[in-house]
């Protein structure tokens, strides 16, 4: 398994109310940040050495210049290497991208993109807090294609009041019109520790009834494989199996990655460890010489069976039904769920159906029985 | 032995006895302000939380009475609750007298009533104290009134107090010195001393509480408990100090403990009587009865590889609670488990707590039930006490179920609602009489299976706190008891199935559908439930799937907080059981007993 480099930039022009990634605002830190970035790239040379994904996620990746952004890749190639045919993303916010920037960042050697779209709807995207409108949205997507990227996702989310149905629809319509190879269409949640999360205990953030966010999903599953998309994570669309995001199926599929930057996971072996989640606390504990480690875990087996089963429920994939704790306990329920048209059962893998997708995260609970109890 | 006062403390719930109780301690000065917690005497956790005493524990207080004379005041703590009732009359038994407490803005209350008589029976001197004067809402003059009137005491007797600022307590201790008599006995006679209590201490064994009425008793004898004619070496009497004080000796009047090397306080029978091995006393001490479960419920593990840790949990427990009784039982839907006499629900709940609190058992208990008779056609009569084991019904030939006389205590303007709830639950042979005005006590005849479900909450309710209640054992009556079960997803769960008066079925039926269908969490397949009689679905109620969650992104690997909620989630289905496919929580089980409108 070859492992992957992610690289969290925690600096965002402004905080959008529903994001629960770590950034700030204060963009002065940047060159401070970038030295200890620098730093933190050394300190794992020897420990990893190649790679064959880089992700620059955020944050806004895009609030630093195409020279910083360089910077940053030559550090990252003084101490590892980039396999031929590396996939390289990186996060751009539709504002931040005009011609100029979208070819420096060729040239630099991106040859993905996550554009982060969010709605093609303007009362949604004022919902959502987002500094661009529709227009630049669709300009910033014109833009890159111009500049010669082909492999370009866009995020989109839906499942609130202040984007209609309807709203969706045409969204959705206006994003497949542009081909992007790769979708990813989230229902929106709440995260902990957001604006909209103080919003929502006080009833303010609307979101849209159990029946209609099924509806919602199921819709969109079905309008985006009409037209070609693999529906192959949850949220995930891509235009063939080539598009898949490599990098983020490594997060589902227990394969190593480094994680570099404050709030960053990093996985090898049975070993997950983070970084601490301030930009402050993370550079002086490079200026130190210290690595900026919050924590770490040792994963046992029961523990890396009970994440497979929760990560690859949410996949086309499925899971090898030897990740269940009990496999024969489980059989009764197994056949209920297949009957139920939640999952199938083939080769001795379970995959979620496209009705099962829509409870994922219902799944590894419902297939495993707490206690084997027979009825008379 | 004339400087010896033997009493107790007798109250309605809520009136303040632990709170007097308190006080006296530290009058005595066992305890200095400093390390004092309140109701001292309420040494289990749940006894303090829940307000009420289950243990009765005893107490010597050392007194000096305003005439500078020296006495040793035994307090013997008693059960407050109408479950413990022979536990409360063998703590009488101990006692030469009582204070009985009234709150001056409750009144008399039926386990007034109840405590009043029992201390009659005992032929106690009765001390009436009117407690918590100091509240807006006392109305002393008219709990006089009460007083002279409810119990036929005479009110200018009373002492008034507040026990929670400490008022009249100097006037409560003198009235004990003067009112209660001295015990009588003699020191020479052949050892009688009642067991009142026993408490386990793992290093010692059972611990026996008991009140000498004559003879000594010394460490080294060999002392006899009557019931069983056991016999043990007394390692060590002493007195109760809050902790235990060892004396050379126990004797006449006094009040103390015996720990003799005995294993389990099962092998203590309360009421019994500890004699001599080598000089006997003829008869036993009257009143001695072996405890009878009335309540009967099944206990099972959640988790069916707990059952030998349960059945360890069992016998730890009865070491300290003598009037638990078990014995193996199985459930097709539960697996192996116990089948438990409770003397009452409140001794139940009491239990279960315990297990869960102190023991770390994770416990499903069935529906409880009461002992029933079926006359079968064949001439046989059998008694059952488990669903499980009724009968086939064409078989039957007249069936049976225990009988208790309710009596409520209500201000009478609630008389309209407290009507119509003891006739739904059966009640027949209502009596009246107005002890006061204003105030009225009910006697029905009622099923003690209606009672044990959720009967007091519900007085409490619709009489908004003013009613109170307490019962008596009657008989066996004659009813059309048929079985109730429950249905999940077409599954039978035997441990859900009760036996129920056919007038009642469909009502009890529908209450245990609804509220399955509250407590079963939604799952991802629909869930039907079902109250059925024989093969006949009297009702039914049904959980809808679960449709769509709304997943998170699982991005920037940190895939561990995502690990963690499914531990979280898989650590809350361990307290769940599985028929079928359908994921039952524990409290499903125990929710079909409540009513609807709780």
């Amino acid at each position: 398994l070859i492992p992957g480099l992610y690289i969290h930039v925690p600096f965002c022009k402004s905080k959008c109310p529903y994001c629960g990634f770590y950034s700030v605002t204060d963009l002065s830190l940047i060159p401070r940040w970038i030295s200890a970035l620098a730093r933190e790239i050394s300190l794992y040379q020897g420990t990893f050495q190649a790679f064959d994904t880089l992700y620059l996620g955020g944050g806004t990746p895009s609030v630093l210049s195409p020279a910083e952004i360089e910077r940053i890749l030559e550090a990252v190639l003084q101490s590892f290497s980039l396999l031929p045919g590396a996939e390289i993303t990186i996060e751009v916010n539709p504002g931040d991208v005009a011609r100029e920037e979208a070819e420096a960042l060729k040239a630099i050697g991106f040859n993905r993109i996550s554009l982060g779209a969010q709605s093609f709807h303007e009362d949604a995207l004022d919902f959502l807090g987002r500094r661009h409108s529709v227009r630049a949205a669709l300009e910033a997507f014109e833009t890159l294609r111009a500049a010669g990227f082909h492999n370009i996702g866009m995020d989109l989310i839906y499942g609130f009041e202040a984007l209609p149905p309807w709203a969706w629809k045409a969204t959705l319509d206006r994003a497949i019109g542009l081909r992007p190879s790769h979708l990813s269409c989230y229902q929106l949640s709440v995260e902990k520790g957001t604006p909209f999360c103080g919003l929502n205990s006080q009833g303010r953030i609307r979101r849209q009834t159990e029946t209609r966010l099924r509806g919602l999903f199921l819709f969109t599953s079905r309008r985006l494989s009409e037209c070609g998309y693999i529906h192959y994570e949850v949220s995930n669309f891509a235009r063939d199996a080539t598009s898949f995001s490599r990098h983020n199926r490594k997060y589902w599929s227990h394969a190593p990655y480094l994680g570099l930057g404050p709030s960053a996971h990093s996985f090898q072996g049975a070993v997950r460890w983070w970084n601490v989640r301030s930009v402050e606390a993370y550079c002086r504990a490079l200026e130190g010489g210290q690595a900026p480690v919050e924590d770490r875990e040792v994963l046992d087996q029961g523990q890396m069976k009970l994440e497979s089963l929760g990560l690859g429920l949410r996949t086309i994939d499925g899971v090898p039904l030897s990740c269940l704790p009990n496999e024969a306990a489980s059989a009764h329920v197994l056949r209920r769920l297949s009957d139920a048209g939640l999952i199938e059962i083939r080769n001795r893998r379970a995959r979620p159906t496209l009705e099962g997708l829509a409870v994922a995260d219902g799944l590894p609970l419902a297939m495993m029985p707490p206690d084997r109890a027979q009825c008379g | 032995m004339h400087n010896i006062r033997n009493f107790g403390i007798i109250a309605h719930i809520d009136h303040g006895k632990s709170t007097l109780a308190d006080r006296l301690i530290q009058k005595a000065g066992l305890v200095d302000d400093r390390h004092f917690r309140d109701q001292i005497l309420d040494s289990m956790d749940i006894e303090r939380e829940r307000g009420i005493t289950i243990k009765s524990q005893a107490i010597t207080l050392p007194y000096v009475s305003r005439k500078g004379e020296k006495f040793d005041l035994n307090l013997i703590d008693t059960p407050g609750h109408v479950d413990f009732s022979y536990e409360v009359s063998r703590a009488l038994a101990s006692c030469e007298g009582v204070l009985l407490l009234v709150d001056a803005s409750q009144g008399v209350e039926a386990q007034t009533l109840a405590n009043l008589y029992a201390a009659m029976e005992h032929n106690l001197t009765i001390v009436p104290v009117i407690n918590k004067i100091d509240l807006p809402s006392a109305d002393i003059d008219r709990t006089k009134e009460q007083i002279e009137a409810d119990l036929g005491l005479d009110p200018e007797e009373a002492i008034l107090c507040s026990a929670k600022d400490g008022i009249g307590i100097d006037e409560v201790l003198e009235a004990i010195v003067a009112r209660i008599p001295p015990p009588k006995g003699g020191e020479d006679e052949p050892l009688k001393a009642l067991i009142f209590d026993a408490v386990y201490d793992p290093f010692r064994g059972a611990v026996i509480c008991c009140r000498v009425f004559t003879g000594t008793l010394r460490p080294g004898e060999i002392i006899c408990l009557m019931s069983t004619n056991a016999r043990y070496k007394v390692e060590e009497v002493g007195i109760f100090h809050l902790t235990r004080q060892s004396r050379p000796s126990l004797s006449a009047g006094e009040v103390g403990y015996i720990i003799a090397g005995i294993k389990a306080v099962r092998d203590t029978r309360i009421g019994d009587t500890v004699t001599l091995a080598d000089r006997r006393a003829d008869t036993p001490l009257p009143g001695f009865k072996k405890a009878k479960p009335v309540v009967f419920s099944s206990i099972y593990p959640i988790s069916s590889e707990d059952y030998p840790s349960l059945a360890e949990a069992l016998d730890k427990y009865v070491l300290n609670d003598a009037a638990l009784t078990f014995q193996k039982d199985s459930s097709a839907a539960l697996g192996m488990g116990f089948r438990c006499g409770f003397l009452g629900l409140l001794h139940l709940e009491i239990v279960q707590e315990r297990l869960e609190r102190e023991f770390n058992q994770s416990i499903i208990l069935t529906v409880p039930s009461v002992l029933y008779k079926f006359e079968l056609t064949s001439g046989e009569t059998i008694t059952i006490d488990n669903p499980i084991d009724y009968p086939d019904p064409a078989k039957i030939k007249r069936s049976f179920e225990p009988y208790i006389r309710a009596s409520i205590l209500i201000p009478e303007r609630y008389m309209g609602v407290v009507m119509p709830l003891c006739l739904e639950r059966r009640g027949v042979n209502s009596r009246f009489h107005y002890p006061t005005p204003g105030r009225i006590e009910i006697q029905f005849d009622m099923p003690l299976a209606e009672v044990i479900y959720d009967f007091y909450d519900r007085l409490k309710t619709v009489t908004q706190g003013y009613g109170s209640f307490d019962y008596e054992l009657l008989d066996h009556r004659e009813g059309d008891l048929v079985k109730l079960d429950i249905l999940v997803n077409g599954e039978k769960v035997d441990a859900l199935s009760q036996i129920v008066h056919r007038e009642r079925a469909r009502h009890r039926a529908l209450q245990a559908c609804d509220r399955l269908k509250e407590e079963i969490p939604r799952h991802l397949f629909k869930i039907a439930i079902q109250g059925a009689i024989g093969g006949q679905i009297i009702a039914r109620s049904t959980v809808s799937p679960f449709r769509k969650d709304v997943t998170a992104k699982c991005y920037g690997g940190d895939i561990t907080r995502k690990r963690k909620l499914l531990e979280k989630q898989k650590r809350g289905k361990k307290r769940m059981k599985m028929i079928g496919s359908v994921t039952i929580p524990q409290s499903a089980f125990v929710a079909v007993l409540k009513s609807e409108e709780d």
